[in-house]
């Protein structure tokens, strides 16, 4: 046994190679198990390194012109725990919910994250990510200043899980009044028959009809046009156990959408929401169906990225054509994950966006009504004012596409069902595979 | 036991690398393959046996056999058009031209460029705005009066997905040019010398004796670039986003995982991904362990 050994071509002694061996080893496993160590565990640092991490998809428009005032009241009330602005880009969190359910299976939760009330945040509370806030309620007196309707479709098994920022509308048709004086189109359209006419009229003249974005906005455009032709208690009832999707009403809803469809542009899957609106802005087309988020890109200043545009001048609105009296409704809102980093600042966080101050700060500009029933309308702009009015009267139906009646699952099920009918067309497979989905899911 | 001496102190420097590979390669994709065939189809963890099940809901799909239509298309069109173009480009540089280094370097400089940095790019370029509002390259075939080109691009119902693959083709000709490029520079001058003593002609030359001397080089390009093309995700979604019309298996997968919850029909999908690159990969590699060890 040779007492001195080749390694490569040095020749060492045994014990040495061995020992050599050893090290390395050792070094292999342990070094990136320290490099790794979180600088925040390592002796507990406290409020020195607060960083208040809030999770949103508020990237565009008005809403990241409203997200930017709130930062500002609450870097100046919070010095010692700045705000963190965690976005990822994608209309309606097409991208967020994806990151952020990647962050929340890692256990590497923001001390805040944006989502829908109502059934989207069902699939964190069943997989027991956020915590109940009731507490935060009763501390800030949440439940006497906002709407019992909203609180009650909010409440999951008798708990609240989040703070709602704000009420959105969704079934509203924006349009160009300076593109239907052109195209010889008298009023709004306010009925179907109505709309159909408006829409050939427009063609006739030359612009897109009915300017379409990406597939989640045409489900959007769907879910208006099923409220519009069900109503608000049939649309209510097919997200129940009884919901019977195989009735004559929804295929009638199937067909018209269809129809509309025939009347968008071509290139609608490259274009994201705002570049719709803008076609109409731009006169290039007459009609948009989108929420009222439109209005903060449509009214909202230059320099936040929206169009300054004149309200009832160079655009106006009125609710997509059949379902006047009827407010398809969603809501931001923020919740408190478990193991939030900085859960004090986190709490102080939603108590902040439950109050007034930062409600009547951030809609105005986002393009949405508070959700608190105490706001000062002179704030709010021309479309607000009209939505509050109506937000007082009008019955209710939650939003498919932003996560009020169905849970992510679900909707996800109608998007791949609604991706399939755009190829083929085909209103009896898209009814079916939506029956389908029903069944799978209640 | 009496060698250990011998190869004792190389396997205790490998195994570190052994173990982690054993556990977070082939161990995560046994825990994946175990996900798949269980029942954890929502948000809450479950681990119960549902043998097959993801997998006959995936066959089931229309949604799925429409991402692997569109896989096909994007895979055939990427691949051939590479090949064609790297080939063609160091068929271009093979005999030593003025600059080579230069145009070597801009031919293979696309391939650092990210697939989203790229999408964006392209995404634009690939503008399927008809008439007056068309821009990229649909308003330069307008300019250039070639009109009748311009076209839907990525959202043309049959040849989306070949357009969606140009990007693709851009950023990696150039990695299969420097394969040929080693390649042709692989055959001894001599034989081509001995042909034109022959009596051959250039062309013939080339084909009877230089690419046979390719197919090598062929191979291994069509091992790459398939992998590459199965997996393919940041492209699509930097370009097309989850819409269904330009949705491949990866980007399918991303969304059941995601947004559905549906964790064991997610992971089916990766499995098959993972078994379809094997199907690719391992001849492969017995192809080439075999011929060295010919050699």
């Amino acid at each position: 046994m040779p007492r001195r050994i080749d390694v490569g071509r040095a020749r060492v002694s045994r014990s040495t190679a061995a020992r050599a061996a050893l090290l390395v080893v050792f070094a292999l496993l342990v070094l990136p198990a320290a490099g790794n160590a979180r600088p925040g565990t390592i002796g507990g640092a406290m409020a020195t390194n607060c960083q208040l991490q809030v999770f949103s998809w508020w990237t565009g428009g008005g809403e990241a012109a409203g997200l930017t005032k709130l930062i500002g009241i609450w870097n100046k009330n919070n010095p010692s725990c700045k705000f963190k602005n965690e976005t990822v880009a994608g209309g309606a969190g097409t991208n967020a919910k994806a990151v952020l359910a990647q962050r929340l299976a890692a256990n590497k939760p923001p001390d805040s994250f944006q989502g829908h009330a109502g059934a989207e945040l069902r699939d964190y509370i069943k997989a027991k990510q956020v915590e109940p806030i009731d507490f935060i309620y009763k501390k800030y007196g949440f439940t006497k200043i906002m709407p019992k309707g909203l609180i009650s479709q909010i409440t999951y098994n008798g708990h609240l899980y989040s703070v709602p920022v704000n009420i959105h509308r969704a079934n509203i048709l924006w349009y160009n009044p300076k593109v239907l004086k052109k195209a010889k189109i008298n009023a709004a359209p306010a009925t179907w028959t109505q709309f159909v006419a408006a829409l050939k009229k427009a063609k006739a003249a030359g612009v897109i009809p009915l300017a379409l974005g990406e597939q989640w906005t045409q489900q959007h455009l769907l879910e208006t046009v099923m409220i519009s032709t069900l109503g608000p208690a049939r649309w209510t009832a097919l997200w129940t156990k009884n919901g019977n999707w195989s009735n004559k009403g929804v295929t009638l809803a199937l067909n018209r959408f269809k129809t509309l469809l025939s009347y968008t542009n071509s290139d609608a899957a490259s274009l994201t929401w705002q570049d719709a609106g803008k076609l109409v802005a731009d006169g290039k087309a007459a009609f948009n169906v989108m929420g009222d988020w439109q209005d903060g890109y449509f009214s909202g200043t230059k320099a936040g990225g929206n169009l300054a545009l004149k309200p009832k001048v160079d655009y106006g609105w009125t609710a997509v054509p059949g379902s006047s009296g009827v407010y398809d409704w969603l809501s931001d809102s923020f919740t408190l994950p478990k193991s939030a980093p900085h859960r004090a600042a986190a709490v102080k966080w939603l108590g902040f966006l439950g109050g007034k101050r930062a409600q009547d700060t951030f809609n105005p500009v986002k393009g949405s009504i508070p959700a608190r029933q105490d706001a000062n309308a002179k704030l709010y702009g021309p479309y607000l004012k009209w939505a509050l009015k109506q937000w007082r009267t009008d019955r209710l139906a939650g939003s498919l596409t932003h996560g009020v009646v169905a849970p992510n699952a679900w909707a996800t099920d109608f998007g791949t069902a609604l991706g399939l009918f755009l190829q083929t067309k085909d209103v009896g497979k898209f009814q079916s595979a939506l029956k389908t989905a029903h069944d799978k899911f209640t | 036991m009496r060698n250990i001496r011998r190869w004792g102190p190389g396997l205790l420097l490998v195994s570190p690398s052994i173990v982690l590979v054993a556990v977070f390669v082939y161990g995560l994709i046994g825990w994946n393959v175990r996900v798949s065939l269980s029942d954890w189809r929502t948000a809450v963890q479950s681990s119960k046996w549902a043998g097959f099940a993801a997998y006959r809901d995936l066959n089931a799909d229309l949604a799925w056999s429409e991402n692997v239509h569109h896989l096909l298309g994007f895979t055939v069109t990427f691949i051939v058009g590479a090949l064609l173009i790297g080939l063609t480009l160091a068929f271009l540089l093979e005999k030593g031209v003025r600059g080579e280094g230069f145009f070597r370097s801009v031919y293979l400089f696309p391939m650092a460029i990210s697939f989203i940095a790229a999408g964006v790019v392209w995404r634009w370029l690939m503008n399927p705005a008809p008439g007056d509002r068309s821009t990229g390259l649909n308003v330069v075939f307008e300019k250039l009066h070639v009109g009748f080109l311009a076209n839907q691009w990525y959202l043309g119902l049959d040849w989306g997905m070949s357009a969606m693959a140009m990007p693709a083709i851009w950023a990696l000709s150039g990695y299969v040019m420097a394969l040929y490029l080693a390649g042709f520079r692989g055959v001894p001058e001599e034989l081509r010398e001995a042909a034109r003593m022959d009596g051959a002609s250039e062309w013939r030359v080339y084909r009877h004796v230089v690419f046979p001397h390719l197919r090598p080089v062929t191979l291994s390009a069509l091992i790459i670039l398939g992998h590459i093309s199965i997996k393919v995700f940041d492209l699509i979604v930097a370009i097309g986003g989850k819409q269904l019309v330009t949705q491949t298996p990866a980007v399918y997968m991303w969304i059941l995982i995601y947004d559905a919850r549906d964790y064991a029909k997610g992971a089916a999908i990766a499995t098959l991904l993972l078994v379809g690159i094997s199907l690719l990969i391992i001849p492969y590699l017995i192809y080439t362990v075999r011929s060295e060890q010919r050699v």
